[in-house]
Parts: C-alpha cells; structure tokens; sequence
C-alpha cells in the first residue's frame, strides 16, 4: 500500500482530475462526477436529472447509442450511471491496459446528442422504471418521508420524478438543463487502482480541454426539517413499510464520523440496539438507520419492516430505544465494537479499485478532500463517547418524520 | 485454499450439506429455520457475545440457504483468519441451539415469509425455479408459513446432527494466507468433526407447463425456463457463451431489442443456472400490463433466433467481459472462496484462474454455432406475475401445452 499516491490536476476550464495511483492494482476505476441531481431541478422538470443521465448513454455527434454499447463492451467493462439528490454519476471499471480507451469514451458521451427519437423511446424505459419502484417495498415511502421532511427545502425533490413529470419533458428542456448544469467546473473526474496519471491528463486536455466553463449555483439551507406521522394505504402490500427522518450531520460537519458509528450502534443490521430488540426476537423483519449526509444538511434514515397489526408496537419500541440513547448515550464498549467493524469493512472494500473511485470521488465533491484509507480509519478511532452524545444532543433521533405505508392506514398517537 | 498475497484480506467459506433439497417432505423451510438457530450462540458464547466477537474481529459475513447447502461465509483482515475459523468451528460443531429462542426464531422465519410476498420479481424466481429441475433441486430455502408452523425444537436438532457434518462439507479459504498454517489450523479445529448424510435423494418431475399468478400490480413480471447443461458438462462454456451474447453487457441481444430499440422494460435479463446434476437458463423481465405481450414474444424470439448462431463480433465483446470479471476476481478475497467453494461442489476440484482463462479462449463461433443448431434453445415453461395472463399458446411452436 506504500506505493499508492494521490494526484490532482485542474484543467484550464476548470475540470478537476483527482486519483489514487496504486501501480499494483488489478484494475481502474473511472467516473465522472456532476454535481448537479434532483435538488438542482423545478417542480416542473422533476426527474430530468435522471432522464439525462440514461440519455447520456444514448449517442454523441461522432457515435450511435448502439456504438456507445458496443465500445462499452468492447473494452470489456463493467460500466453504469446513477443519479442521487445532488450528483449524477457515470462509471466504469476496467483492465489497466484500457484505461485511455474507457477515458476516451466516457468523455465523448459526457456531450450527448440527445436525438429526439432515442428521447421517445428512453422515456418509455424511465416510465417503466418508475412502475417497478411502485411494485417494490417501501412503494414509494422513501421519497414521500423525505419530502415530507425537507418541505419546501430543494432536497425534498425526488429522483425519479412522477409518471406526470417525465411524460411531460420535452427534449428543449433536458437540453437546456444540460447547458445549465454540465459546465467543465461542475465536473470531477475520479479515478483509483492502477492509473496512469500523465498520460490521461494529456489526452484529456485534447478532447475535453475546450468543454465550456460558466458559473453554476447551488443553493445549501441548512433544512428546517418538519416532524409528524403519515400512513398511507396499499391494498396489495403485505408487510408495513415504516421510514423514518431525523436530523442528522451534513457533508462539511466534522462529526460525520461520530454520526456513522452512531447509526451502527444503534441501527446497524446485525448487530445493534434496534436489531436485538426487533429484528433478533422476529418483532420486525428489517429495522437499520444509516446518516446520509447532503451539502448544508443531513439526515438519520431509518427503513423498518413488520406485520401490519404490529406497527403502534414496533413504533413504541424504535420511540423507547431513541429515548434510550439520547437520554444515557452509548456505552464505551459499543463505541469500540462499532469502530473494529467500520475500519474492518474500510480495509476489505479498499480492495476493489472501483469503491475506492467511488469513496474518492464523493469526498472530493462533497468536501473537495483527500482521506487515504489510513487516514479514514484514524478519523473514526478519534471519535468518543463524548463526540456521539454531541451529535445526539444536536441530532435527537427521536424527532422524526414518519411515514408508514401498507396494506391499511394506520393510527398512531 | 488459494494465497493472494497482495490483498490485506483473507476469505473463508463453510458449505455443510444442509441445503433445502434435504428438508423433509412437510418441513420445508428446516434449513433456513436451522441456520438461523445455529446462529444464537456456540461453544462459550451465548447468541449476543458470538456477535459482539465477530464485530471485535471485523468479520464482514453473510449465512445462506441454497438448494444444495448452508454456507457461512466471512472476510476479515488476514491477521485475524486464524481466530475467525475457530469461531465458525464452533457454530458449525457446537451450535448451542438455545430451546428459549425457538420461538423467536420462527418468528424470524415468518416474517421473512410475509417480505417476499412484496417481493414479486423474487415470488416469480420462487416459482420459476420449481419448474427448472426435478424436485428437490428446485425447491426454494422459505418454505412456507404452514410448513415453518409445523417445526419443532427437535427437527432441528436432528437437522443439526443429520446435515452439519462434514460428508459433502466444503471449507474454501483464500486471500493473504500461509497454506501450512491454515492446514494446521483447520485440522486441529476440524478434525475430530464425525457424521455421514446417509440419506439417498428421490427425485420426481416438476410440475409441467406454464404458470400465472394473479397480482395487483403495475408491472407485469416474465420468466422463462429452458433446459441446458449443467457446470460440469463439456459444453457449458458454450452454453454460457451463448447465453452471453444474448444477455451480458449493453450490446447484448435481449438489452438491446427489448429495452434499447423498444424501450420495453427497466430490467431483462438471461443467466445459466445450475445445480450439480441440472443446468437450464432463465430469462427475467418486469413490464407494466399493457406491453407485458410484446415484450414476452420479443424475448421468446431473441432467444429462439440463437439456434441460427452468434456471430465473431458478439463473441469477441463477450470475451472482453468475461476476461476482465476473472481477473477482477484477483481484487476479492471473498468472491474467490466463494467460486472455489462453488468449483468442489460442482467438479470435484477447484478450476484455477489459468485454466478458467484456457477455457474461455478456446470457445469459437464455430463449436457455439454447432452447439446452438444441435441443441437449440426449447421445451420453454413460462410463468408470469402481474394483472393478466399472457398468451403463451405459441411459446413451444405451437405445440399444445
């Protein structure tokens, strides 16, 4: 792990190039990140983040969509996009020997044509998108939970957008937000595993050199977030879908780390308050609570399953273990359980070039800095009891909003 | 056993016979009911300090039923291997099996029952899978809530003395290991480990035909089962590579008529499956009702247009994926025992990375075309999930069902 290096470069219109250099590894990872996502869209074209990025994929002047595929393909890589609330992101994986090629590619699609016919036929494969996430638990109750808490702040927009939305988009204002949003400024590009640094900024500054640089804007309130309980019917669910939002740390915070350890003591899958209360006694069939940290804001998300006529009991239970925490806090050997597991899964995910592409490339949009994993795993065995009765004393887990989905409305207090 | 000593990790695998083939005949679900038991303490821990251990130690772990086995398997950083295979050592032979929390367990097991029925594209697999291979070898780990109601503390006692022994037991370890200690290490913690299975399997054909189940959703889900051959078989690379240009990477067949060109669905896809003695493909799609029609008959005849060949160009994409998933295997401690585990069970021995890599570059357009016009793809079983039935009277050219 010695010979691992972190290099920077910033392009003459502002394109960032970060990388971690490890001339041992395996394989590259290659993304670009946008930062632009669903809290940068109107009302009016909510889910064109989204939409663009499938587009992206759909053919540049100099290649078809069926050519892109293809190219993909040929170079034998493992390649996809996704879009969350504030960045849109596009990846691949591939074997060192072709890096140049992968780079080349994925800077070409970077300007798509958007070609009005594959705009027709693509939001037919949104639209279906949106239906299987209708079929699919918690139908829909995560981003209700998430609106209902951000009201009126820009992260309460959803990704996907509705079936109204995306019918509505015309290809003028997908490529108007493009132009919005995809200057060179507002673009990183993230690369991890065996790079070869001088060689792609090179060529990068031939074929991406002139993208146009122009101001972006973002705005970050600090969220005033809402607190209350919804339910909502649907009759063909057979299980009660619960998600809760709390308040919680945002990117820029520095007690993100305490808020992380604090998740998986009190929420973490296998092992946790939450999971010896309801999920070790079959009370509930999936109880966790992950902190997902946004620009000037932050929240605590916690996702639970249980048979319908046990919700009030379920909801008694997550209210008396939140009381709990935030009145004693957690205990020392708690605290030291959950940091062997995070730094443990930190070391076994560094392993793979592509995670860490992934764990680079968000720290540098989000923060615009560089933690080695070393230096990740010193930030987390910093972290004390005393730092995680902070972010509780900030943070109470026990305001929240609720929103329970399932096959009957349900009363609660 | 295989040495990466480049990684800072090292994997583990334990297989025990013990896979829902083996429940008894109104116990569906045992395997699963039983994992779940063993995993409520061992030896000196009580079901809370055996967790608490595996956290001190950093195990990244997951316990699976499949058809054939309950495999436990853990990635930790290499210097705690030793103290994580003592553990397993413990849950595999001497689960404390506490009788207070039996209850408890079933409770987990029915709720996990209840969640997939809100999981329809895992309800259709469930069914699907039913109709690929003579039972047992498509039965599924849930069972069902009157099966897993029937269970009693004394099933899975007798399941644990009957099916976690070391008779068709597998343990793969791999990552930055050194062979002698891990030998040494595995005999002294494995070695006194007794019992035989015993018990022949009976076999009986599946249920015949296609098959609808009626929901209230808005997407239609499509599967579609037809016979291959299984992992062991001289011609599975061809198999596979067929089943490759039709459904791996963005360029593939299936992606591109059915989603790219038609904009038909979200998801479809096709994979090989198989079991020791079996292999068969599955095709999957989700639409919503209206296009459910079209997209069941383009699928059918992508996959019926095989038996005419694949071309040079689709087979050298292919090629390009499949070489760089194997030498992405290299990056992973954990997706390595896993195969090799997979390798012992289905051949007999583990396939190196080189031979794997051999293998693969022998395949020509010319032998999958001969294997395709040979064999070519039939006897399809169709079963949906969603508002209406789909007609499927063409499926099998023609042929009455």
């Amino acid at each position: 792990m010695s010979e691992v290096t972190f290099r920077t470069h910033t392009l003459n219109n502002g394109l960032q190039v970060i990388a971690e250099c490890n001339p041992h590894a395996y394989s590259t990872g290659i993304a670009y990140f946008v930062k632009t996502g669903a809290r940068d869209e109107t009302e009016e074209i909510s889910g064109v983040s989204h939409f663009l990025e499938h587009m992206v994929f759909k053919g540049t002047p100099s290649r078809t969509a069926e050519q892109v595929n293809q190219q993909l393909d040929d170079i034998g890589s493992q390649s996809n996009a996704f879009t969350s609330e504030e960045e849109t992101v596009y990846y691949c994986a591939v074997l060192p020997e072709y890096q140049l090629e992968a780079v080349e590619l994925l800077s070409d699609i970077m300007r798509p044509l958007l070609r009005q016919d594959d705009f027709d036929t693509e939001k037919q494969v949104i639209l279906e998108e949106i239906a299987k996430y209708d079929d699919q638990p918690p139908f829909g109750a995560h981003e209700k939970a998430l609106a209902l808490h951000f009201a009126g702040h820009p992260l309460g927009k959803s990704v996907l957008g509705t079936r109204e939305t995306v019918s509505a988009l015309t290809r003028e204002q997908m490529l108007e937000y493009f132009n919005r949003r995809y200057s060179s400024g507002n673009i990183v590009l993230a690369m991890a595993g065996n790079v070869d640094f001088d060689t792609v900024i090179k060529q990068l500054e031939i074929q991406v050199g002139h993208w146009e640089n122009y101001p972006t804007q973002r705005d970050t309130p600090r969220a005033k977030p809402n607190s209350g309980f919804y339910s909502i019917e649907k009759p063909a669910a057979h299980q009660q879908y619960i998600i809760q939002i709390c308040n919680g740390p945002a990117a820029e915070d520095d007690n993100r780390y305490a808020s992380r350890l604090l998740g998986l003591i009190f929420g973490d899958e296998n092992n946790s308050r939450l999971f010896w209360e309801l999920i070790d006694t079959g009370k509930a069939e999936y109880a966790v609570v992950e902190p997902t940290e946004y620009q000037g804001t932050g929240i605590f998300l916690s996702y639970l399953c249980c048979q319908p006529e046990s919700t009030s009991e379920i909801l008694e239970l997550y209210q008396r273990l939140a009381t709990e925490i935030q009145q004693h806090g957690v205990t020392q050997q708690e605290l030291e359980l959950a940091k062997s597991k995070v730094c443990s899964h930190i070391v076994l995910r560094a392993e793979r070039a592509a995670s860490r592409m992934f764990g680079i490339g968000n720290n540098w949009v989000q923060r615009g800095e560089y933690a080695s994993v070393k230096e990740s795993i010193n930030r987390f065995q910093k972290v004390t009891v005393r730092d995680i009765a902070e972010v509780l004393e900030k943070y109470p887990l026990t305001e929240c909003t609720s929103v329970a989905i399932g096959p009957t409305k349900i009363e609660h207090k | 056993m295989q040495s990466m000593p480049w990684l800072e990790s090292a994997a583990l695998s334990i297989l025990v016979p013990a896979g829902s083939q083996r429940d008894p005949i109104g116990l569906a679900g045992l395997a699963g009911f039983t994992a779940e038991m063993v995993q409520r303490g061992c030896g000196e821990y009580n079901s809370r300090e055996f967790v608490d251990e595996l956290d001190r130690l950093g195990v990244a772990r997951s316990a699976s039923v499949t058809n054939d086995h309950t495999r436990f398997s853990a990635a930790v950083p290499a210097f705690r291997l030793m103290e994580t295979l003592a553990l397993y050592s413990k849950l595999i032979q001497a689960p404390r099996l506490p009788a207070d929390q039996l209850e408890d367990s079933r409770m987990v097991a029915i709720q996990e029952l209840l969640a997939m029925e809100d999981d329809l594209a895992q309800k259709l697999m469930r069914e699907l899978r039913q109709r690929l291979y003579p039972d047992p070898y498509g039965r599924s780990s849930t069972g069902t809530l009157e099966s897993v109601q029937t269970i009693t503390y004394q099933n899975v006692a007798d399941h644990v003395s009957q099916y976690y022994v070391p008779d068709n037991a597998i343990i793969s370890v791999a990552g930055n290991i050194e062979f002698d200690e891990v030998i040494d290490t595995v005999e002294r913690l494995f070695g006194n480990w007794q019992g035989n299975i015993g018990i022949q399997l009976v076999e009986k054909p599946p249920p015949p035909g296609h098959h609808h189940i009626e929901h209230e959703s808005s997407q239609t889900q499509i599967g579609i089962v037809y016979p291959s051959v299984p992992y062991s078989h001289s011609d599975f690379f061809l198999a596979r590579s067929a089943v490759g240009v039709l459904s791996d990477g963005m360029s593939s067949r299936l992606f591109t008529e059915v989603r790219e060109k038609r904009g038909l669905c979200y998801t479809v896809y096709a994979m090989c499956h198989t079991v020791k003695e079996y292999g068969c493909v599955l095709a999957y799609a989700g639409t919503t009702t209206e296009r459910a029609q079209e997209t069941l008959d383009v699928m059918l005849a992508e996959i019926k247009k095989l038996q005419q060949g694949v071309f040079d160009d689709e087979l050298v994409r292919l090629k390009a994926r499949l070489k760089t998933g194997l030498i992405m295997q290299q990056e992973s401690s954990s997706s390595r025992s896993v195969s090799m585990a997979s390798d012992w069970h289905l051949l007999g021995r583990v396939r190196p990375l080189e031979e794997l890599s051999d293998l693969l570059n022998q395949v020509d357009t010319p032998s999958i075309n001969q294997y395709l016009a040979a064999n070519p793809p039939g006897q399809f079983k169709v079963v949906t999930l969603g508002q209406q039935t789909l007609n499927t009277s063409a499926v099998n050219g023609g042929s009455h069902e």
